[in-house]
């Protein structure tokens, strides 16, 4: 039907269109546009924050129902959500003992500092473990580009870390190491960086104008 | 006993070591905090000192995945879960709804303000409560009103932005370094040989290397003779790159370890530096 599916593409491209060339208008009319829809985006985004909200709990609600392997451990996504949650809003953030506005750390900072930060350092620390674990395992100079990836990482590991001064100085040359790996970064690095940029930005400019034509149109969900 | 058996019983013993290594653990945790932390020094506050705890505690919890997966990981993994979604709606309520929307429409001092606050406001709120209908089979339709919005907006600015700041910005550094070195007099007379021809040597290889990786991916014409020595040399670019990306982002991932291993030392254990 019509308004289900036509009126959703005339907006992607009228929208779409009025996105891309407000940029080339020259009036303080277009800047005003801009800010405005940002102000929308912010509200849309802010209830789409509910929809994500809602999908992560009910997979765990199910898991809970189902009783599936590992269900109690589900309750701890509640139990930190709803602990962010109601000591972000009591008081602004401050809690029942101290009056908002306060120098003092809110607990909401406080579950921040103490719970997230802890949790997401940690995590991603952890990937250098397995990464060198991995490298340890998958690393051979079979052939000459294998080679290559192996002596560039090498040499951008080692020119990252306060001993390889050290090795340099027994040479007369304490910044060698860093400056092999400053200029790995520098030029083939950002040679082979820039060629997948360009490649990446021909492609994603391709799938905006398959949106805006109406040629991809899987934002739309199923059904009719 | 069969092999069967046999497997089972090692298998439960190691558990009940692992179990009773794991009780033990924990028991020294919390001695060695209550030792080191108590009682609070000047200045210190309990609710912090509890918190640097805590966050110790988390932190020994995640790095005990590197045995192996065991309960108390998984009870910080789907804690770490709901405190990310906690924060982020927080964040969003104070960023977004609050100033966007509550303030101006529940706090509004008259009616007609909120009135003039609503005709502003009216066609977002509409299109983010119609996002809900994407939780509904029958009503689903109802939400692509509100994607197709923001959908097109990303795709229209995005190709704008892809633009200008890939596009062309990436092919203006490319070019431009050579061209200004060479061509401008002034910049020319206050450099030595050297440092005229070190950033044009540098431009070239960069230039060589943008041009390769880009003819190691353009497969509408065989690469055959002259084309797959350039595209070999493109590949060999794109595993320097490689490379040293990994090196990269193994010393970016090394220095978060070594926060860590730092906030455990000189905050938890109070190690004086």
């Amino acid at each position: 039907m019509w308004y289900k599916r036509t009126i959703p593409l005339v907006i992607v491209f009228v929208i779409g269109v009025l996105a891309f060339a407000h940029n080339y208008v020259p009036y303080p009319e277009a800047d005003d546009f801009r800010e405005h829809m940002t102000k929308w985006f912010m509200i849309i985004g802010g209830f789409g924050l509910f929809l994500g909200a809602y999908s992560l709990l009910h997979m765990h609600v199910s898991r809970i129902r189902r009783m599936q392997p590992g269900w109690a451990y589900s309750a701890f996504v509640f139990i930190g959500a709803a602990g962010m949650i109601i000591v972000g809003l009591w008081n602004d953030g401050y809690g029942p003992l101290e009056s908002a506005p306060s120098t003092a750390k809110t607990w909401f900072d406080w579950g921040f500092d103490y719970v997230q930060i802890p949790c997401s350092a940690t995590i991603f620390s952890i990937l250098a473990f397995f990464m060198a674990s991995a490298a340890f395992r998958t690393f051979r100079a079979r052939n000459v580009n294998a080679a290559l990836l192996l002596v560039a990482a090498l040499l951008v590991m080692f020119g990252r870390v306060p001993a390889s001064e050290s090795v340099g100085a027994w040479f007369g040359q304490q910044g060698f190491f860093p400056k092999i790996a400053d200029l790995i970064m520098e030029f083939p690095n950002l040679a082979a960086t820039r060629g997948i940029l360009l490649g990446m930005s021909l492609g994603a400019i391709s799938q905006s104008l398959r949106i805006l034509f109406g040629i991809e149109r899987s934002y739309m969900g199923v059904g009719d | 006993m069969t092999a069967v058996d046999n497997t089972q019983t090692s298998s439960s013993s190691r558990r009940t070591i692992e179990l009773v290594v794991l009780v033990g653990l924990v028991t020294a945790f919390g001695i060695i905090s209550a030792l080191v932390r108590f009682p609070l020094e000047e200045g210190e506050k309990l609710r912090d000192v509890i918190g640097i705890i805590i966050g110790a505690g988390l932190t020994f919890i995640f790095y005990s995945f590197l045995y192996r997966d065991n309960p108390l990981f998984k009870i910080a993994e789907n804690l770490y879960v709901g405190v990310a979604l906690g924060y982020g709606a927080i964040i969003t309520w104070r960023q977004s709804l609050r100033p966007e929307v509550y303030d101006p429409l529940f706090r509004a001092v008259t009616s007609e303000a909120f009135w003039h606050e609503l005709s502003y406001r009216v066609v977002p709120i509409v299109l983010g409560i119609l996002l809900m209908t994407r939780l509904s089979k029958k009503h689903s339709w109802l939400s692509r009103y509100s994607y197709g919005l923001m959908v097109g907006w990303g795709a229209g600015m995005g190709i704008f932005v892809v633009t200008d700041s890939y596009i062309l910005k990436q092919l203006e550094g490319a070019i431009r370094p050579l061209q200004k070195i060479v061509t401008d007099p002034d910049v020319a007379a206050n450099l030595s040989f050297f440092d005229q021809a070190w950033p044009v040597v540098g431009s070239l290889v960069i230039l060589i290397g943008t041009v390769s990786v880009l003819f190691y991916f353009f497969f509408s014409v065989p690469h055959k003779r002259l084309g797959s020595g350039f595209s070999r040399v493109g590949i060999s670019y794109l595993m320097i790159a490689f490379g040293a990306s990994f090196g990269y982002t193994v010393m970016g991932r090394m220095s978060l370890l070594i926060g860590r291993v730092q906030f455990l030392m000189f905050e938890w254990l109070k190690i004086k530096q």
